[in-house]
């Protein structure tokens, strides 16, 4: 025995070895318990090196441009494109909450639920595994990160949180051939399996006889228990019958692969699935109406915002221009059918005749996207709706901007006592998704 | 097998006294190098998941010290230091085991062939990376029943393309050996 061991030693060793590793291997699986101890080293140990050097990277290759050419412009940016990932996401929400009902009721389901808390963080390293699609943030159990909770961009869901450490975290794209997402479709709200696996987005589990068109937007179903109902996931580009069940290829909202910067949801809220269609941004961006004569269109063309910013900076220059201070005790509520630029005037004119000047009025730029805006009741009363992405916006997400005037209240600030106004102006207003 | 080894061990003294030579610092270095190039690479240079800059790493070492043993425990070392930094839904141990294996037999090649041209390399390269990935597909499917896609094609490209990476690498660490040598 001893010279057979000693003749094959090579071979006795690297069978030894193998079958160490694979009693190892057994043992993780069988007891479906992951070696914290092991990757806790391993991640402490190189992490700090990556985000150190991450943020080499990211000082070094703009060093130039910022100090020399473009001086902090791209710091700038950057916290400009934090804070409109930010709106962005108010935004979806906002949008999902709006068309699910009408005013009152949409107030209601603003006042029951509390909105997703999410919290913002930054990819520094990929996974050691080619095939599989894993990401580390620079977030973890310190921040409130916990294992299996989503993480999303505006655009779209991102993956989950497979493995929390002190001070990063690891995020397993949707894109691994091992995760599966509930999703639902948003017109005939059949619900599917996704699965990226294969290099393309197809949704399983749909019937030949349920009914999934192209074109057709796919969101989170809630049902997978780790992104919240609601979320946009993306679009249907190809739905073809299969055997028993559908081929539905999809094209996901958001990019998993080539993010930088994601929002973990701490606490997830459920939302409705849109009934409206989805504004999709596009690379073909249609021209806003054409203003109407005697107005300066110049002020109207460099405005590249969303429609969520469209309708703050319509309410903020309706309201200074009939010196309405949001949120100020005795403030006058102003007239928000009127459109933004006209003269004191015409505001007076308009205040008395309020019905007249409806009718000889064309569509508020404040009507975004290709879906247009709903006609109004023309005698509706002043400070009740406006509109936002052709959806009906109550007046209780009107804005505070910072005047000399009065106090500065955020958002949707609650007046400090009750104005008379109409029944939907005087709702309590929405609370906004924290971040 | 042993005894044959142990003939051509004494007829390549040069590989020989490099490793010896070869502090385990420096060893230790590249293993970390390599290992946190392939966390991190791709974030610096999009679209690089395919370099496996461990596993050359380990055929390097497995053609160079021509030796089974310390080279199955290299890959062993490199593997497990892999799966430490692999996703938390894949058990440490894969990585390991089939880069335990790609040391042993890139050692037997070498102790067989002469390794020293480029073309050779490059060849064994391209088909212990494929060996590589497929074995870890197999291993994937077999033991943690996950059913994870492998594309040939795919596969057969990035082999190549880490073959012709292999022919400077393995030049920059012959002449590491030179000036260990000297």
């Amino acid at each position: 025995m001893e010279a057979l061991l000693s003749r094959y030693r090579n071979l006795t060793v690297l069978l030894v070895v193998v079958v160490a590793q694979l009693l190892y291997l057994a043992y993780q699986v069988r007891t479906n318990r992951d070696e914290r101890l092991i990757r806790v080293w391993a991640v402490t140990a190189v992490t700090p090196m990556a985000g150190a050097v991450e943020g080499i990277r990211r000082n070094t290759i703009g060093f130039l441009q910022d100090y020399f050419i473009l001086l902090d412009v791209r710091e700038q940016n950057r916290k400009l494109k934090s804070d409109n990932d930010r709106l962005r996401l108010e935004n979806v929400y906002f949008r999902n909450q709006l068309r699910t009902a009408e005013h009152a009721s949409a107030l209601i389901l603003f006042q029951a639920q509390s909105p997703s808390k999410t919290v913002a963080a930054r990819v520094i390293g990929n996974s050691t595994v080619a095939t599989a699609k894993a990401v580390f943030i620079d977030r973890g159990s310190t921040s409130g990160i916990e294992k299996g909770m989503a993480v999303v961009t505006p655009d779209g869901i991102v993956g989950k949180v497979v493995a929390v450490y002190p001070l990063v975290s690891q995020v397993l794209l949707i894109t691994d051939p091992t995760f599966k997402v509930g999703v639902e479709s948003q017109k005939s709200h059949v619900h599917g399996v996704l699965d990226c696996g294969g290099g393309k987005c197809i949704v399983e589990q749909i019937q030949n006889e349920d009914k999934v068109s192209a074109g057709e937007w796919f969101f989170t179903s809630g049902e997978d228990r780790i992104f919240p109902k609601g979320f946009p996931v993306g679009t249907a580009v190809s739905v073809q019958p299969g055997q028993g069940m559908k081929d539905v290829k999809l094209n996901l909202s958001g990019a998993p692969a080539g993010v930088e910067e994601v929002l973990v949801v701490l606490q997830g809220v459920h939302q409705p699935i849109p009934t409206a269609q989805v504004a999709e941004e596009t690379a073909v961006k249609a021209m806003p109406a054409p203003p109407p004569e005697g107005v300066d269109t110049a002020a109207q063309t460099a405005k590249p915002q969303t429609e969520a910013d469209k309708v703050l900076e319509k309410y903020d220059t309706i309201g200074k221009e009939q010196n309405h201070v949001y949120g100020a005790y005795g403030s006058a509520v102003p007239n928000f059918n009127l459109k933004p630029g006209s003269g004191p005037a015409q505001i007076a004119q308009t205040q008395t005749a309020p019905a007249q000047t409806l009718q000889s009025q064309p569509q508020s730029s404040s009507t975004a996207g290709a879906a247009p805006a709903p006609k109004k009741p023309e005698t509706q009363p002043a400070a009740s709706t406006a509109t936002l992405g052709g959806t009906p916006v109550p007046k209780a997400s009107t804005p505070a901007k910072s005047t000399a005037n009065g106090p500065v209240l955020p958002l949707g600030a609650p007046r400090h006592r009750a104005v008379a106004a109409p029944p939907q102006a005087s709702s309590p207003p929405p609370s906004m998704p924290q971040q | 097998m042993n005894e044959t080894s142990d003939q051509l061990l004494t007829t390549r003294p040069v590989a020989e006294s490099w490793f010896g030579r070869f502090q385990v610092v420096a060893l230790a270095a590249l293993t970390i190098v390599a290992v946190i190039g392939k966390f991190y690479l791709p974030r610096l240079i999009p679209n690089t998941e395919w370099l496996e800059l461990p596993l050359l790493l380990t055929v390097y070492f497995g053609l160079m010290r021509r030796s089974p043993i310390a080279s199955l425990f290299f890959g062993a070392f490199v593997g497990l230091a892999e799966d430490s930094l692999s996703p938390a839904n894949i058990p440490i141990g894969m990585y390991g085991i089939t880069k335990t294996l790609v040391g042993y037999f890139a050692a037997s090649v070498s102790l067989r062939f002469n390794v020293e041209a480029s073309f050779l390399r490059m060849v064994l390269c391209f088909f212990f990376y494929f060996f590589h990935a497929f074995f870890y597909w197999i291993m994937r499917r077999a033991l943690l029943g996950q059913a994870v896609p492998f594309d040939p094609p795919e596969t057969f490209v990035h082999g190549a393309l880490n073959a012709l990476i292999a022919i400077p690498l393995f030049a920059m660490l012959d002449r590491m050996k030179l000036a260990g040598a000297s």
